[in-house]
């Protein structure tokens, strides 16, 4: 199959939605000539104008609120927020509005918005361009929260976003962009809600999410050589999330470690650990829950500090092996 | 010049009927809130509100300016004037507020949260200047299916100093959106004068900012209402970009049920009472003191109506609470 980058996926997809229907815009900052801080939308000026490819003014609680208007009567708004820590100047458009007007008008309104936001560290960007916040919006009845981790469901989770008629927070990763992958060629989506095994294994079940299930399949050779397998599901939606290839993952290798790149506490593997210790699978539990999460404390600058905040290949490595050995 | 404006209004667009039915939607207004308020001193409803009582000539008088249910409104939590004038039914608004299935959300949202998406009435608000940044995607919508709409959005002094105001107008200006920004003054962010609360006197005079027109109008004079807001909607329609309107008026009641309106003294509140945006009007009509008593009964029998209706609608069953949640 062809091979795509996670951006060019993306990029993709917005385009795909875009030829086809006339109510899809992208809006947010230096999307057009200068083609998004990340390259994400590259080209989609030429193609489409500045009608439809809407470069904004520094204004981000204006562009989350622009597209909640434009989605309430009708259109299909994609929003970019160019780091994902900018969003929290947006966040009364998205959790008071758009995540409760559906519910606030007795379920008569549609609000068909994604807003795409660029997370994660390891870029050398510091405190305020590096964060992972996908809980604030975990914690936001109406909302969705969608995390791709490869190029194929970087698209494919795009357009069912696109289509889905709720809000969607999407975050990407921006260690992720440049990474290739098969990218199939035509339309088509992948279901939001729907959590993927995307590798096997029967001593170790390891829910992570976007850069860290990369950070995981690196982790799962390093120590399939040692004759460990670990099995990895990517939940790929956050909320709602599908737990029940996580229940029955767990039920079959008997122990579970969570790993992400947000901060431990509050976060989602503390949720993931809670529905497996309310679930038939606690039962089957022969070690701990362990969580492998980012450091409390902001992104440093630094490039040794950055690094040791998240979690590395090898701090997975290190607590799967302990795990697997019975060391807890 | 006023008066002389008001005739020429009233001979010419306002017939003797048209200028009756102004006064019959401000009556119906005013009755709409005096009834909820004797109900929540009843005990029949709960929650809070926000009672819009002196402020219906702004209600009124621009709704008649406008195309309600052809353009779109965002309203404010102050905004049972302006949901009755935009055509909102009755019955059905008074079942919201009293939190019955028949209600426009089902009793879910309740009077801070009433909308009709149907009739392009996208809601009041909750949230002070909540609205303005969706005016400017509503605005960008009607752009792109090149109609001829324009959205009213309506907010208070309040909601002028609001980060949200700024980023709202100066888009809708750069990209010359349809929308109407009404600021409803009515001198009070809540407890927070508007004298100390903002520099300048007009808050009109911030519309030079983002190169757009702004004026201010006594917003206890129907017709005046009316004038400018048919001047901005002209403008604004014809696609010369958004427009902002401030009408100076006045709430006779607190900022919500818990004020003890501390903030004010009763000889201004009086002063004002005596702008009596309704009293006013019925004295250019020619209606005398009896006749407008006839009115009031007549509004009052429709409220009468609408609690009778709302009474019989049904409470949302719990089995549903989570609906509407998600699509």
């Amino acid at each position: 199959m062809r091979e795509l980058t996670y951006a060019e996926a993306l990029r993709e997809a917005m385009r795909m939605a875009m030829e086809k229907d006339p109510t899809v815009f992208v809006i947010g900052e230096d999307i057009g000539v200068y083609g998004g801080a990340f390259g994400v939308t590259a080209g989609l000026f030429d193609q489409f104008g500045a009608d439809r490819i809407i470069d904004t003014p520094i204004s981000e609680a204006g562009i989350a609120g622009a597209c909640v208007g434009a989605a309430v009567t009708g259109m299909h708004p994609i929003g970019e927020i160019q780091f994902s820590d900018f969003v929290v100047l947006s966040m009364e458009q998205l959790t008071l509005q758009a995540a409760k007007m559906r519910f606030m008008f007795g379920g008569k309104a549609t609000v068909p918005l994604v807003m795409r936001l660029a997370g994660g560290s390891g870029t050398g960007a510091a405190a305020q361009h590096s964060e992972s916040l996908e809980a604030l919006f975990m914690n936001t009845p109406g909302l969705k929260v969608v995390m791709p981790s490869s190029p194929q469901d970087a698209k494919g989770l795009l357009l069912a976003s696109i289509y889905d008629n709720n809000p969607i927070i999407f975050i990407e990763h921006k260690l992720l962009y440049k990474t290739k992958g098969p990218v199939p060629e035509e339309w088509y989506t992948t279901p939001l809600g729907k959590s993927h095994v995307v590798r096997e294994g029967k001593d170790l079940t390891i829910v992570a999410t976007s850069m860290e299930v990369t950070r995981s399949q690196q982790a799962a050779d390093e120590l399939a050589k040692e004759g460990i397998e670990l099995e990895i599901i990517d939940p790929c939606t956050l909320r709602p999330l599908d737990l029940d290839p996580i229940v029955n993952s767990v039920k079959k290798t008997g122990k579970l470690l969570i790993v992400h790149e947000a901060v431990k506490m509050g976060g989602f593997g503390g949720e993931v650990a809670a529905e497996i210790a309310e679930s038939e699978a606690f039962a089957y539990l022969d070690a701990p829950i362990r969580r492998l999460a980012g450091l409390d404390m902001p992104i440093p600058y630094n490039r040794n500090l950055e690094y040791h905040a998240v979690p590395q290949v090898e701090n997975i490595v290190e607590e799967a092996r302990k795990l697997v050995k019975g060391a807890y | 010049m006023v008066q002389e404006k008001t005739e020429k209004l009233i001979g010419g667009v306002f017939t003797k009927d048209k200028s009756l039915q102004l006064i019959d939607t401000m009556l119906l207004v005013r009755s709409f809130e005096e009834n909820a308020e004797e109900m929540y001193a009843l005990g029949k409803i709960h929650g809070t509100m926000h009672l819009s009582i002196g402020q219906e000539g702004v209600a009124v008088g621009t709704a008649s300016a406008l195309l309600p249910k052809h353009d779109y409104l965002l309203n404010t939590h102050r905004g049972h004037g302006h949901f009755l004038a935009w055509g909102g039914d009755l019955n059905r608004m008074m079942a919201e507020f009293m939190g019955r299935e028949a209600g426009y959300c089902r009793g879910r949202g309740g009077s801070m949260h009433i909308a009709d998406v149907e009739s392009n009435n996208l809601g009041a608000q909750g949230i002070v200047a909540g609205n303005l940044p969706i005016s400017v995607g509503v605005g960008l919508s009607i752009k792109a299916r090149k109609s001829d709409q324009i959205v009213l959005c309506i907010f208070g002094d309040g909601a002028s100093n609001e980060g949200a105001f700024h980023e709202s107008l100066n888009m809708a200006s750069i990209w010359n959106l349809p929308v109407i920004y009404l600021c409803e003054n009515n001198f009070y962010g809540m407890s927070m004068a508007i004298k100390k609360s903002t520099k300048i006197q007009h808050i009109s005079e911030r519309a030079a900012a983002y190169g757009m027109p702004g004026v201010t109008v006594d917003g206890n004079d129907v017709l005046a209402v009316y004038e400018a807001m048919k001047t901005a909607a002209e403008y604004t329609r014809s696609g010369k970009g958004p427009y902002l309107v401030e009408a100076e008026t006045y709430r006779w009641k607190g900022h919500s049920k818990s004020d003890k309106q501390a903030y004010r003294t009763r000889d201004e509140v009086k002063e004002w009472m005596a702008k009596d945006p309704i009293a006013r009007f019925a004295k250019v009509v020619g209606l005398n003191e009896e006749g407008l008593e006839q009115h009031k009964l007549m509004a009052r029998e429709k409220i009468k109506q609408a609690v009778e209706f709302a009474s019989a609608s049904p409470e949302p069953d719990v089995k549903d609470i989570l609906d509407g949640v998600y699509a």
